[in-house]
Parts: structure tokens; sequence; C-alpha cells
């Protein structure tokens, strides 16, 4: 017999909760990033150095906010499956890390498409940018451990060990970079911050925020759905064997 | 003092090995865990050396639940493994020195004589054969007493002449009040063994 | 304490006797360095100018090399078990693997930089803040790679997914160690250079072994 299906791998009340979400929150993505992108791109001014490059911080600026949030929900995740042992929290965090991962990526991209008309280069070691880049590097770490245990147990124990050494370190890192960034650059380069914000701009990047928050939670819904129905099937699988 | 086991079980790669498993271990008492390949004799002993945990249930030392000081109960607990867990650039003899040293305290020389390893005490392990490496590692039994020997598969690679003997020293530890957990294929004949069958969840024998 | 020496000991010992390890990171240390001038050119000046850098790379890459020496064999022949059942708590056992690590295989890196850093052009005031900085900041690398190295003890190619893992977190050290470097150089004070890394030790000192220790019980299991 295989482990007690119940508790392990049948979180009925958690997947009813995800299939009440799911809807609202896919509705609720279309809404805001639709009113978000036209907020950007047509309401917010153009800026008077950038013109209409600064857009695409509509689309960056949030992105890296998402990067790092969704890390430090996947530490919290991670702490209570330690913790509590509930597996639900595994395979949340589990779920979470490819959309963490996508969204530091978009943020990467988009930052390089910024610098390209604004520092005549595709890449530029900017302490923002290469923090981002250090914390792509922690999420391919946390998903390359995942991928190299073939106990779910274990496999959940360690990506969780990882994560939380990861997310004390994060700080660290960031200040270091931050640091050393001032001590090379000279101060005449633009940071990403760009201009004083103003109104205009804050209220289409926090609607972006939210649509991206929104985003998050309907992949999210969907992956950790499919998280816990792969790990039914297995349990299937180990029973079929024993039998 | 005794040893006493409530409710224990095992679950390995996802799978559940056995559960409710319950015994008690006395002095001078010996334990036969017997099973089929896979039946989860390995993990009951891991368990009872704390190098697996078990999900569910307690362990009781004395009458007291091991959890609430883990290393107190380990001090009398001497678990030999598949694994020999000798350096094999040290001797015999450094290799037990080593252990005596940090378990505290222990003899060297009666542990060597008692297992026939005074010629190669002093060669490097890493030249021996399977089975003098067996005795080598069952000598840390002799040269660090402890009163519970929790053993998985002692006599395997050792020939008639080793088995009989450790199964001499197995007794002595037996009637000198000392306790085993033992899992092995075959039946090493000391009389008194209980048995606990992990395949029928069982425990039978004894006197 | 007894039982934390005893386990220091009996690792430099093994260490000793197994000397072609630490013969083959000093010799990785040495070539990994020999390639940046081979690269850039000879240029003095230049060299002067990555020198910190390189010699702060170099080191990081060589102990990263090391790092699965301070589980790995004890976790092949059992050792790791036994020990772990053993008197010393086992975050004190992983302190004391990772110390007589950092003795062996990082310290003899340390002594030999003089010698690179030199070959680099650089200044004798930097040579010295080098091999401070190193002594302070070294124990950090060792402590984060032993959790990354506790990690992926069990699998049997785990040197790839172990730089991954363990890379990103050697940032900060890289960073405040090339800056005292630098500072040296430039007649600046080092000491808060130095402190900055003395701070990552300390916090490292009390997470890491605390999360190499779980990540053992998790091999061993």
């Amino acid at each position: 017999m295989a482990v007690d299906l119940h508790k392990y791998a049948n979180p009925k009340r958690f997947l009813s909760i995800i299939g009440a979400i799911y809807p609202w929150a896919a509705l609720l993505t279309v809404g805001l990033l639709v009113t978000g992108l036209y907020l950007g791109l047509f309401v917010a001014p153009e800026d008077y150095q950038q013109g209409d490059t600064v857009r695409i911080m509509f689309v960056h600026v949030p992105a890296a906010w998402m990067g790092l949030s969704i890390y430090t929900m996947m530490a919290i995740s991670s702490a209570v499956g330690l913790i509590w042992k509930h597996p639900v929290a595994d395979l949340s965090a589990k779920s979470m890390a490819p959309i963490g991962a996508a969204f530091t990526f978009l943020s990467l991209v988009t930052g390089a498409l910024w610098g390209q008309p604004m520092w005549g280069t595709y890449w530029v070691w900017d302490a923002r940018l290469t923090s981002m880049l250090i914390l792509l590097f922690l999420y391919l770490g946390y998903m390359a451990i995942w991928e190299s245990f073939d106990d779910y147990s274990k496999a959940a124990k360690a990506a969780a060990i990882l994560v939380l050494v990861g997310v004390i370190n994060i700080p660290v890192i960031k200040f270091s970079v931050d640091w050393w960034n001032t001590l090379h650059q000279p101060a005449s380069v633009a940071t990403m911050e760009g201009p004083k914000i103003h109104s205009s701009i804050l209220t289409p990047l926090l609607v972006m925020g939210a649509a991206y928050m929104a985003l998050f939670t309907t992949i999210y819904c969907v992956r950790v759905k499919a998280e816990i129905l792969g790990r039914r099937l297995r349990m299937l699988q180990i029973n079929q064997i024993q039998e | 003092m005794s040893l006493a086991a409530h409710d224990l079980s095992c679950i390995r790669q996802e799978r559940q090995i056995f559960s409710n498993l319950s015994f008690t271990l006395s002095k001078g008492e010996l334990l036969w865990v017997k099973g089929r390949n896979g039946a989860g004799k390995s993990s009951l002993l891991r368990i009872m050396a704390q190098l697996l945990s078990s999900p569910t249930g307690r362990i009781e030392w004395a009458g007291q639940d091991i959890s609430e000081d883990p290393s107190e109960y380990l001090q009398n607990i001497r678990y030999i493994g598949h694994q020999d867990g000798l350096k094999s650039v040290f001797t015999p003899r450094e290799n037990l020195q080593f252990w005596i040293d940090y378990l505290g305290t222990g003899a060297i020389k009666p542990a060597l004589s008692a297992l026939e390893l005074d010629a190669i005490a002093d060669s490097p392990v890493r030249i021996l054969s399977a089975g003098q490496k067996k005795r080598t590692q069952l000598a840390k039994l002799l040269a660090v007493p402890a009163p519970v020997w929790v053993l998985d598969e002692p006599v395997s690679s050792l020939d008639v002449h080793f088995i009989d003997l450790f199964r001499d020293i197995l007794k002595g530890h037996i009637a000198s009040g000392g306790m085993a957990l033992l899992a092995t294929h075959q039946d090493l004949g000391i009389a008194g063994t209980r048995i606990l069958n992990l395949d029928q969840l069982v425990v039978e024998g004894g006197e | 304490m007894k039982p934390f020496l005893t386990l220091v000991q009996r690792d430099i010992q093994l260490a000793i006797r197994q000397g072609s390890a630490l013969t083959l990171t000093l010799s990785f240390f040495v070539i990994a360095v020999t390639l940046f001038p081979l690269g850039v050119g000879p240029e003095l000046n230049i060299l002067a100018r990555i020198g910190p850098g390189v010699l702060w790379v170099g080191a990081l890459l060589s102990c990263m090399l090391t790092l699965d020496r301070i589980f790995q064999a004890d976790f092949e022949d059992g050792s790791l078990e036994q020990l772990l059942i053993g008197p010393l708590p086992a975050l004190f056992m992983v302190l004391a693997k990772i110390l007589a690590h950092w003795v062996t295989s990082v310290l003899p890196l340390i002594l030999i930089t003089p010698i690179l850093a030199i070959s680099l052009n650089m200044p004798i005031d930097g040579v010295v803040a080098m091999v401070g900085a190193l002594l302070v900041g070294t124990p950090v690398l060792s402590l984060i790679g032993g959790v990354g190295a506790a990690l992926t003890v069990a699998m049997r190619r785990g040197g790839v997914l172990l730089s991954i893992l363990v890379l990103p977190l050697y940032i900060p050290v890289l960073i405040f160690g090339v800056a005292a470097v630098e500072a040296a150089i430039a007649l600046l004070p080092v000491a808060p250079h130095i402190m900055l890394l003395g701070g990552l030790a300390l916090g490292a000192l009390v997470i890491c072994p605390v999360a190499a220790a779980a990540a053992l019980r998790l091999a061993t299991e």
C-alpha cells in the first residue's frame, strides 16, 4: 500500500479553494492587464529624455518586483513545509519557482531592451540588473535541486533548506551588489529608476504590478493543481506495482 | 533497562514498508528481525539507531521517550550497518582508536584479539579482504562497549570459523545482560532468540 | 570538546595521508591564475588592474572544487552515519569537518597567493590585504560550501549542481574581498572591508552548520 493517500496527495479542500479562485484570478488578470497597458502605453506622458522607450518600465519594473516577492513567498511556503510538515506547502513552493524564474527572466530581457536606447548597449552591469541576474541563478539552482532527487520528500526538504539559506542571503547579495556598483560606476550614468516618479507614471506601474500578481495567482492555481494531481498519479502507480 | 518500540512505521520512496510495529527488548534478550527482501529489516534497524525517523510512534529507553534526549539514548547504541565505516588509509588499530577517542572510552587490545585481528592490526584497511574489514567493523562493538547492539547483517562475508566466533561473542554479550537487534538471512542458532517477523508483524518464540 | 578536536585531528590526518588531492587543488589554482595573463596579455598595468579580481575568482573556484571532499568520502564508506549518531551534536560535527577542510584545503591556497599576486604585479600593500582578506573571507566560502556539499553528497554527479547552488551565494565575499585589496592598493583604509567580511563570516557561522547538518540527515536517511 502506498503512503496514506488522504494525508499526502488528496488535499481536497485545497483543490476546491484553488478551483474557486482560478476563474476570478483569470478574469482579474485580463482586466488589470488591459487597464495597465492602456494607462502605461497611451495615458502616461512620454519622458522628455527617453521618449516612448520609458514605457518599457511598465513591463520591466513590476516583473522585477514579482521576481523578488515570489522568491520570498517560496521561502515562506518552504518554511511552513519544513516546520509543520504540510505536504501542500512543499508542492506550493515548487509550483511557484518556474513562475518566479519567468518573471525574473522577463525583467532581465526588458531591462536589456530598455538599456539599448538608454545606454546604447543591451547590457550594462547596473546594480539592479545584476541583482536580478543573480536571483535568476538562485531560481535555477532551486529548480535543479528538485530534479536531482528521486525521493519526493527528500527533494522537498533539500529544496526548502536551499531556499531558506538563499532568502537569508538575498539582502546581503543585494547590498553587496549595490555597493559594488557605486564603487565602480561613474555617477553620470542614469539609473533604471529614471526621472522622479510622478503619479501619472506611478498609477500604471501599480496597476501593472497588480495585474502581474493576478497573473501569478492564475498560473499558480493551474500549476499547483497539476502538481497535486501528478502526486496522486504517482501514488496510484505505486499502489498498482505493489498489488 | 529495556528498549521498547511503539507503533513504528516506515515510509521509503513514498511507499509504506511497515506500520503499527511494536516490540520490547529487555536485558539479556536477542531479537532476530526476519522478513523477505524489502520487508524493512534494515529500515527498522536504522530507525532504532536514529538514522531514520518513524513518522508515527515512539521509542522508549528505560521507560523514557528517547526524543527527549536522543544523545543520551545513542550512547547506549552500537550500530553495525552495511557500510563498514572504516577509513581505508588508516589501519584497523587507528580506525578503532579514533572511535574510542571520539566516543569516550574503550580498550583496543581485547577487541583486536577477540576477533583475531592482531596479525593485520597495522596494515592499512585498503589492502584487507572483505571478511577482514567486516571483523574490524565488528571489533568496534567490543572496543567501545554499549548495552544495545543493532546489527544489520553482521556475519555477511565471514567464513564459518568467524561466524562461530561472532556467535560466541554475541552469546557473551547477551549472557552479560546486553541486548541485541539482529537482521540476518541465516539463523545464528542462539538459544532463546526471539523472532520479529516483518512479513507477518508478529513476535514469536523466546523462552 | 574532546570529540570535536578528535574529529578535526582525524580529518587532517586523513588529508595528509591522501596528499595528492591537496597538490591537485594547488596546481589548479596556479594554472587558473596563469591563464589570465595569457588571455589578456602581459602588460603590467592591465595585470595590476585585474589582479585582485583574478586572484579572488581563482581562490573561489579552487575552494569550490575541494568542497566535495568535506563529506563525500565519509558518506560513501558509512563513517558519516556513524558520526551522525555519535556524541557530538550534528552541527558541531559539521563544523569540525568544515574546519578541518579549511585548514587542509584552503589554507595552502592562501599561503601560495603572495607568489601569484607578485606575478600579477600587485604592490606589497595589496598582497598583505589580499592575504588578510582571504583569511577572513575564505571561511565563509567553506561554510556556505559545506551546505552545498551536504545537499549534494548523495548524488552521483553532484559537482555541477553544487557549483550552481554555491557560486551565487559566494558573490558578496568576492565583492568585499576584491574591494579590500583595491582599497589597500589605493592606500585607503582596509579595515572596513575586512570587517564586512568578518560580519559575513559570523553570519555564515550561525546559519550554515545548522543547514548543512539538516541536509546531511536527509542524505543518510
